[in-house]
């Protein structure tokens, strides 16, 4: 099946090569044009918190993105894995799904950890792009604080600095000690 | 199918089944765009006076002079900063002095973890509002200067690495000092390893150009703004943007790749991950 191929491979040659930016902007300004303005999610209310309009755009905006990212990663861990071992499990009689299953996948997983979590952390680092479209987030916070001290831009900055580091620290931590806990030998 | 060996060879029931699949993986397809198109003519983004801003001389030289140079302009600038922010960093990072190599840590690891939005907002309100000497386009070149420096660094150290031992044990032989030998043997070797990688570095500084948009910085996502207030064809100014955004990344890319088939041969383009702490992995272009 060529064709959903390379239906794949438009979608991530555009969305790599696309700024964030720009897909905010079709969030944001362009398709509420087109008559989607996700007014529908304002009703849904996840334990006393509701979603909102800004807030699922936001999140559509990213996933679209970050996709993309993942779609490569995933691929280049399926590369990962030697052919020699899809043969092996096709020689003691494994069908597709089977050798997938049992021989393939596991490997693939483990190898895809490393690019996942830089698409994970990068991820993480771009949800700051919301701020320009009006998510009170911390980058949105930031400007508030500054705008109102202005004096102490550089401890509000450090802050702000400190809060994504340790953040950025806490998932490249944790994917390094699931990385080591589960390592293929080769 | 890259990994056939996965398959069996496909008899003539499995063929016909396939067939299927791809015919209706097309209609699918085909329905997608066609809803897609529909709906731009439903609203009546399709129709002329909406577009006709694209085709006007004037605008097509707003958005190529005010846009696009001044983007490619501040990818630029700030790649050609961070190539040399890079290289201080990336060398410290290998120095034998503590004290250098524990600050160049510190700053590469500190530049990366920061997300460049932050950074960038940052330098505009330290540097720009109330009489600052930068304006915003440096404002951008700045903050991009700092993020992209800081994975450049950790480039530079990686292509400095995979620099055979050899080469520095036989520059030491024949009596070169540290400094020489880094100069004179290393560094040309490592720069021609990195090279595709600085390019596609070059892809995510382009992007990330477009984040001037918030600190009201020159560039393409900059004079989309007004043009679409002006003749509220929000739709159409997108897709022309961001078609713009691909095609000059696209080029970038083609041109990476032909640089490392010139330089490097098939091997993959080196690249490292955009995470601290993280091994460098194996993946090949730009990270987001």
């Amino acid at each position: 099946m060529s064709i959903l191929n390379k239906a794949a491979a438009l979608y991530v040659t555009l969305f790599r090569n696309t700024p964030l930016l720009m897909i905010f902007i079709f969030m944001a300004v362009a398709m509420p044009k087109l008559g989607y303005t996700f007014k529908v999610v304002e009703g849904i209310e996840i334990g006393g918190w509701e979603v909102s309009a800004f807030f699922f755009r936001s999140c559509l905006a990213l996933t679209l993105y970050t996709s993309a990212f993942v779609c490569e990663a995933m691929r280049s861990g399926v590369n990962a894995v030697p052919l020699g071992q899809a043969e092996a499990g096709r020689a003691v009689g494994l069908t597709f799904i089977q050798s997938m299953r049992h021989v393939v996948l596991p490997q693939a997983l483990r190898a895809v950890i490393p690019p996942l979590t830089s698409v994970q952390v990068a991820l993480l680092k771009n949800t700051s792009v919301a701020a320009v479209f009006g998510m009170a987030e911390a980058v949105a916070t930031m400007r508030i604080l500054t705008n109102r001290n202005s004096d102490e831009t550089i401890p509000i900055f450090l802050a702000f600095a400190v809060g994504y580091i340790i953040l950025v620290e806490v998932v490249s931590l944790t994917s390094y000690a699931i990385e080591r806990k589960v390592r293929v030998a080769r | 199918m890259s990994n056939s060996v996965l398959f069996d060879a496909p008899g003539p029931r499995t063929v016909a089944r396939h067939r299927l699949y791809s015919v209706l993986s097309v209609l699918a397809l085909l329905a997608l765009v066609a809803f897609a198109v529909w709906r731009l003519h439903d609203k009546g983004q399709l129709e002329y006076e909406l577009w006709e801003p694209f085709l006007t001389p004037e605008y097509i030289e707003f958005i190529l002079v005010d846009g696009l140079v001044k983007t490619v302009q501040m990818a630029f600038f700030s790649i050609i900063f961070a190539i040399v922010f890079g290289l201080v960093f990336g060398v410290g990072k290998l120095s034998d002095h503590r004290v250098f190599r524990w600050t160049s840590w510190f700053v590469v690891e500190f530049f990366r973890a920061v997300p460049v939005l932050l950074l960038m907002i940052f330098v505009f309100f330290l540097l720009a509002i109330g009489n600052g000497p930068l304006s915003p386009f440096w404002c951008v070149v700045a903050a991009l200067t700092l993020y992209n420096g800081a994975v450049l660094a950790e480039v530079f150290r990686a292509g400095i690495n995979a620099v055979p031992v050899g080469q520095a044990e036989a520059a030491y032989a024949i009596g070169m000092r540290k400094s020489q030998v880094m100069v004179t043997v290393l560094l040309p070797q490592a720069v021609k390893i990195m090279l595709p990688a600085i390019i596609s570095q070059m892809v995510v500084a382009l992007k990330d150009t477009s984040l001037g948009y918030a600190i009201l910085a020159p560039g393409l996502t900059a004079v989309g703004k007004p043009i679409y207030l002006e003749f509220k064809n929000q739709v159409p100014t997108a897709i022309v943007i961001t078609a713009i955004y691909v095609i000059v990344n696209l080029l970038l890319t083609w041109l990476a790749t032909k640089v490392q088939k010139r330089l490097v041969g098939e091997k993959p383009i080196l690249a490292v991950a955009a995470t601290p702490a993280a091994a460098p992995t194996a993946t090949t272009g730009p990270t987001p």
